[in-house]
This record gives structure tokens, sequence and C-alpha cells, in this order.
């Protein structure tokens, strides 16, 4: 990255869960780093800044996504690389870890350095891949992780296909301990959800739909956790969606077990009431559940029980929600998303803005075992402005990914990323982009 | 009070009483069309009505096409082979397709929930009346079923009703839950329980898995039939060790339930439902429930296809019946 003009970001809140910072401070960035962060005014001597006025406006390190689905190489109709960090700079998002559900699989380096390729010629994040735990993510023999973690892996995944043999799921754990690195996993026991297209509860018995048990996830969530212990390699939970299942982390992590855990902002937002009328853009796996879930995953995200606030952002092409219930595609956006979404829990009282802005940053990178960002002086300027007060509507343009599929389309939301920098470089601007809109 | 329809009939859930009752009055006029010599009447010439069945079926696709026939309606039937689902095609396209030949009512049945209601969504002209979609309504099964338990017992409140047998995978069970549950009556729902939803106690129904005390005083015991043809998995070890619990004789009525009456949607299978005895017996009002079911049929189809000139009062104040 070549250098650029040095840019004073002015009178902004900046939130560093890493240094323990919150506070009115002025941070200056020249080239691709960190000058310093210091009490206002103290850059008023430096000459030639490009000063950008953020009083009011939160300044916190680049936030980091480990579940996202970024569909390249093989689905690049649904969303592709360039697309997808796009999104991720919109929202505020400087690192994303994709999911190796692509075509073909990210199973091998080939796939893993042509995502980080893309990503780089890209310029608006860094891409973290995931690599798949078993050959095409069949749950039978181990992929070559030596050789992805090797080409830029951090972490491995079968995704929605989960590892249902144990003694595959065993191996895995034991082979990766020795790079460091983590399994992270969805956790279905597939034959108590066969063919499920909603949570299995009051709603699906109105709509007549098959339901996905809380059990299937608990009962994976507790073999891994007891996979965890024997092997002693780490386990990170993907999405975990229902109270107990938050309560058998929770024990868990007090035992001392090796186990982290992330939450979706549509689990801790919507219930499974959003697929009443059939509403497939509330069609997701695991799918959303009942309020008391949803209270007790932000219980546990606020007590550290859940690490990370991840977006599973799992773009679909319109026809593939132009169906019937059951055979609607299971996911939706949410790099765009999360910011709003997690600061209505804080307005709501069930979220602290630092401990949000914790779960976006520093704990995910120590759950994935990644560089932690950090606002100050010679830190990389990963760097996400957000302006808590800001309305939008969410549009289909206001949606840089490639799909649009989401269940708050056209729906108001407030407090959004304004302003992405990565390594010091401008990725995303709201008011540029507003304007660039509003001139076309 | 004047009663008002959407443009739709998707499912039981959604409508008020005085629809059902609507519903369910306009087709008693039509029972005695159905007595006629000639049973036809001019009401509808010039409409038509699609039959779109993506699903095996034979009563009910007959019911529907005698229905609008019986209206003087052109009914026009498209089954899973007939129809370009098998080349790919999606759904919505099908119903486009369809609706650009403007018929006035498309009658649908599909093997998933939820496809009457997304088809009509995006259905602007065309009328659809949900047949059964998947696990989740057949809300004209229901009204037949209203129709027969009010012209046998003379009434629809103040009932006990109990379901019996197949209650997960039956779309005519929680239709019917739906409709009972607008006129306050107890329902009740007996089945092993692999086959009963503990969540359906959150619609007030009452569950049971010993048939003695469910039927016990029932006025009316439905039994449900055995859906095979849905989710593939054993729900039960075999239907002979589900009879020993759950099959309807005509000892275990007179015994538990001596006024009630039995009705079943059929198909049903003697023997393991219900013995030969009760379907053959004076208890069983299963032929009624076949007849009535083409008069509820031209109710539905009757009123939404007059929905867009006239109204339903309008037309039996004329005599166009």
């Amino acid at each position: 990255m070549k250098p650029i003009k040095g840019v004073l970001l002015k009178g902004g809140r900046v939130i560093d869960p890493a240094t323990q910072l919150d506070g009115e401070r002025d941070l200056l960035i020249d080239g691709e780093r960190i000058v310093g962060v210091e009490t206002p005014g103290a850059f008023a001597g430096v000459k030639d800044l490009d000063v950008i006025d953020v009083s009011g406006k939160l300044v916190v390190p680049g936030l980091i996504d480990l579940h996202v689905h970024l569909r390249e190489p093989g689905y690049e109709w649904k969303e592709t690389v360039l697309t997808g960090t796009d999104a991720a700079a919109a929202g505020g998002f400087t690192t994303v870890c994709c999911m190796p559900n692509t075509k073909p699989v990210n199973d091998k380096a080939e796939v893993t350095r042509h995502i980080i390729r893309k990503a780089e010629e890209a310029g608006f994040a860094r891409v973290l891949p995931i690599g798949a735990i078993t050959k095409g993510q069949e749950g039978k023999e181990l992929s070559e992780m030596v050789e992805l973690y090797e080409a830029g892996c951090v972490a491995f995944s079968d995704d929605g296909f989960p590892v249902m043999n144990a003694g595959v799921m065993r191996r895995a754990l034991e082979y990766v301990s020795m790079l460091g690195a983590v399994l992270t996993v969805h956790e279905e026991e597939r034959t108590l959800s066969d063919g499920f297209a909603m949570n299995e509860g009051k709603t699906a018995v109105k709509l007549g739909l098959r339901g996905f048990p809380g059990a299937a996830e608990e009962i994976m969530i507790s073999r891994d956790i007891e996979l965890a212990r024997l092997t002693n390699s780490r386990v990170h939970f993907c999405h975990v969606t229902t109270a107990r299942g938050v309560e058998l982390i929770r024990r868990a992590k007090n035992d001392g077990i090796p186990v982290s855990g992330e939450c979706t902002t549509h689990h801790f937002t919507l219930t499974e009431e959003a697929c009443e009328g059939f509403n497939s853009q509330a069609k997701c796996s695991p799918p959303l559940r009942t309020d008391e879930d949803r209270e007790a995953l932000l219980r546990g995200i606020m007590d550290g029980t859940l690490d990370a606030i991840a977006s599973d952002h799992a773009p679909h092409e319109n026809d593939s929600k132009e169906c019937d219930f059951p055979s609607a595609s299971n996911g939706m956006l949410g790099l765009q998303l999360t910011v709003p979404l997690a600061l209505a829990q804080v307005r709501a009282g069930k979220l602290s803005l630092p401990r949000m802005i914790e779960a976006l940053t520093v704990s995910p990178a120590k759950a994935f075992r990644i560089t932690p960002p950090a606002l100050k002086a010679g830190a990389i300027a990963d760097i996400a402005v957000i302006n808590p007060e800001e309305r939008v509507l969410l549009t289909k343009s206001y949606l840089r990914s490639k799909s649009k599929n989401t269940p708050f389309l056209n729906q108001e939301l407030q407090g959004i990323c304004i302003m992405s920098f990565l390594g010091g470089k401008r990725v995303f601007d709201y008011l540029s982009m507003n304007s660039q809109q509003s001139s076309k | 009070m004047r009663v008002t329809f959407g443009q739709h009939l998707l499912g039981i859930r959604g409508l008020e009483r005085p629809q059902v009752e609507y519903l369910l009055d306009t087709a008693k006029e039509f029972i005695e069309v159905n007595e006629r010599a000639i049973k036809k009447v001019p009401t509808l010439r010039g409409k038509t009505v699609v039959n779109l069945f993506l699903e095996p079926s034979t009563r009910t696709r007959t019911s529907f096409e005698i229905a609008a026939k019986r209206l003087s309606a052109d009914a026009v039937n498209i089954g899973a082979k007939d129809s370009s689902v098998t080349k790919g095609e999606s759904l919505l396209d099908t119903v486009l397709t369809l609706q650009a030949m403007a018929p006035d009512v498309i009658v649908m049945r599909h093997p998933q929930s939820g496809a009457a209601h997304y088809a009509a969504s995006r259905l602007t002209n065309s009328a659809v009346i949900n047949a059964g979609d998947g696990l989740h309504e057949h809300p004209t099964q229901a009204l037949l079923d209203a129709l027969t338990i009010r012209e046998t017992l003379g009434k629809l409140t103040g009932l006990k009703i109990a379901l019996v047998g197949d209650v997960l995978r039956s779309r005519v069970a929680r239709s019917n839950i739906f409709l009972h549950t607008l006129f306050g009556n107890e329902i009740r729902a007996v089945a092993p329980p692999t086959l009963l939803p503990q969540e359906l106690s959150s619609l007030g129904v009452k569950l049971y898995t010993d048939i003695n005390k469910a039927i016990e005083g029932a006025d009316v015991v439905m039994s449900l039939r055995m859906k095979y043809e849905y989710l593939s998995e054993a729900f039960i070890p075999s239907t002979d060790d589900y009879c020993k619990r759950f099959i309807i004789t005509e000892p275990l009525l007179a015994r538990h339930a001596p006024d009630s009456i039995v009705l079943a949607p059929g198909p049903f299978y003697r023997g393991v439902e219900l013995t030969s005895e009760v379907v053959d017996g004076p208890r069983s009002q299963i032929s009624k429930q076949v007849n009535y079911g083409v008069a509820i049929r031209m109710a539905a189809i009757f009123i939404l296809a007059a929905r867009s000139n006239r109204s339903v009062e309008e037309s039996l104040q004329e005599g166009a019946l």
C-alpha cells in the first residue's frame, strides 16, 4: 500500500478494548499505521492533514467477522470476494473469515490462495479463509490442513455439514492442535433436524413446517465439548442459538475446557415468529428460535460465554427465496446489519457498548488466535467510524452485497458504520457514497 | 352483517368465525342443488377454474372438478405429470403462466407447506384456493367436516372433538384445530407420542396417548389417515402395533362415546385406523362428508369467483342459484 496523506480523526469517542481506552481522543493516521491516539488538540501542530471531524461518532478498531460466506469461487452470482468485502467495509469490518462451502470446496491450497488473491485485488478488507475440516466437506477424510494453514487458512470448518463421525472429529482436533488452529463448527445432529424448515416449536406447528429442535444443536455442542476436553484442542461454536447451548458452553468454560462461541445478530434480534406468513427471508440454519433463547444469547455475549458477535453473512439470489418456504435457501445478509442490530440491543440495555465493540474486535481475534487489532501508536490503521445516531433506510441500493436477501429490507435502522479504514486507506465513506448516489 | 372475503382461501387460520359460517351457509344452499335431477346452475358461466394438483389426489381433485362444473364454470385439471414442474419450471413461473390465461380461480395442491401462500402472494388477479399444502392446511376439508357435523348434530358449538391418529403429518388435523378453536369447541388429539407434536397444546389442544380417555364423552371422533407418503422415517414400529392401541372400534365408541359420530377424511385404512364395523355403521358420516365436500367446494369457488363482480348476497337474492 503506497503512503497516503495523514488523516486526523478529530474529537471522536475512541473505544479500544485492547488498550482499555474509552474516551474522547484525536487519532492520527499516517500511511498505513496509527501515529497516535491523544487527548483532543494534541495534534494541533501537525500540518497538512486531512482533518475529519468525528465528534459524536465512535472510533473503534476495524471489526472482525468470524463467519461470512463470500461464495467465490463457484457461486459468483450470489456474491464475490469483491462485493462481499465491499459490504464488509460498509459494515465496519476490516477482517472477515470466509467459510469453505464454495465450489470447489476450500479444501485445497489453490482455493485458499485464489480467495486471498481476489481479496487483495479488491482491497476492501482482509480475508482470512476457513479451510474445510474434511475433503469435500464430506466428513470422511481429513483435508490437508497443514497445506491449507500454510496457504493462509486461519481455522477449519465443514460449516453446514457437521462432521457427524466423532472419530473423524477427534482426529481433526488432534491434528490441528499442532498448528494452533481452531475448528469452528456448525452444530446440528442431522438425524434430528432432517428436512427442517424452521425451529421446532409453536410457530412450526401452526405452519405445518418441520422443525429443527434445539436438542439437535445441543447434543452436538455436548459432544464437541467432550472432544475438546479429550484432545485439549480448541472448538469454536458457530452461531449458537439456544439458551441451553449457551449454558453448556458456560459450564465448559468454567471447567477449563478450550471452547469459544459466537452469536449472530439475527439470532439475538429475531425469533421464530419472523417466519410467520411463510416469510422465506427469515429462513436460516440454525433457525431463529424463541424469545427466551434470544435473551439468553444476549446474556451469553455480555458475560463472555459467547466470545464473538458474527454475521453469518449468507447471500442468496432472489430466485432462491422465491418459492415455497421449505424449498427456500437458508440464510440472510449480515455484514451491513451487524452494527445497527447490535446497537439496537445497546439502546435496549441488553448489551453494553464496550462489550459490543469487544465482541466484534478483540474477542473474536482471541477466539481464532489471530492478532487482535488495537488503536495505539504503531498499529496498523484498521479502523471503523460509527455514527450511532445515523438512521438509514435499508434499501437494495444501500446494500453493497450482490444479493439482497434480508428480512430487514426497507426497514429503518439506526446506527451505522460511516467510514472504514483498511491499513490507513479509506475504503468506505458513507457520505461520499450518498453524494455519489444522489448525483446519479 | 355483511361478510367479506379476501382474494384467496389459503387456510382456516386467518378466517373469522362469521366467514366460516357464511361458507357453511352458502354450501348448504348447494347441497340442495346437488340433490336435484339436473345438478347444475348457471352461476359461474364463463368463469374458469384451474385445478393445479402437484401431488397425487383423486377425491379432492374430483370434488373440485365436479364443484366447478356444477356451477357451470370451465374446469381444467393439471397434474404434476402434465405440468412443466417435471421439466424443472419453478412454482412461480407455473402460476404466473396459468394466471396469464386469466383463470378466475386456481385450486392448488402442493407437497410443500406454504406453497399456496407463496403462489397467492405472487398472483394479482386469480384467486387461490388451497386444496392442501404439505403438512400445513386443507381448509375445504375442515369446512366440509364442519358442515357434516353441523348438519348431523344440529350445532357447531359446545362440542368435544377427538382427533385420532397421525396428527403430526395431518393438514386436515391442523385446519380442524383452527376451525374448532374459532367455535370454542374442546379439541383433543390422541396418537402415539411420535405422531403427536407436544407444541399442539399451545393451540389449546388436549393431548392424549390413551384413546379411552381421549374419546370419553366425545361428540365427534375424527379418524386421521396414516400419511406414509410424507416423511419417510418410521414413526411407528408397524401398523399392527399401532392398531393395538389406536384403532377405532364400535365397542370402544359404545363404551366411551355412545352418542358420537365418526368422520374420516379419506382415504382411510380399514382394520388399521377404524374397523369396518365403524366405517359401515350408523355413526359413520363418511359418505356424507364426500357429498358435502362438493357443496363446500362449490361455495368456496363461488365466493371467490363471484368476488370480483357481484356479492354472494346479490346472487342469492336474484335466485341465480
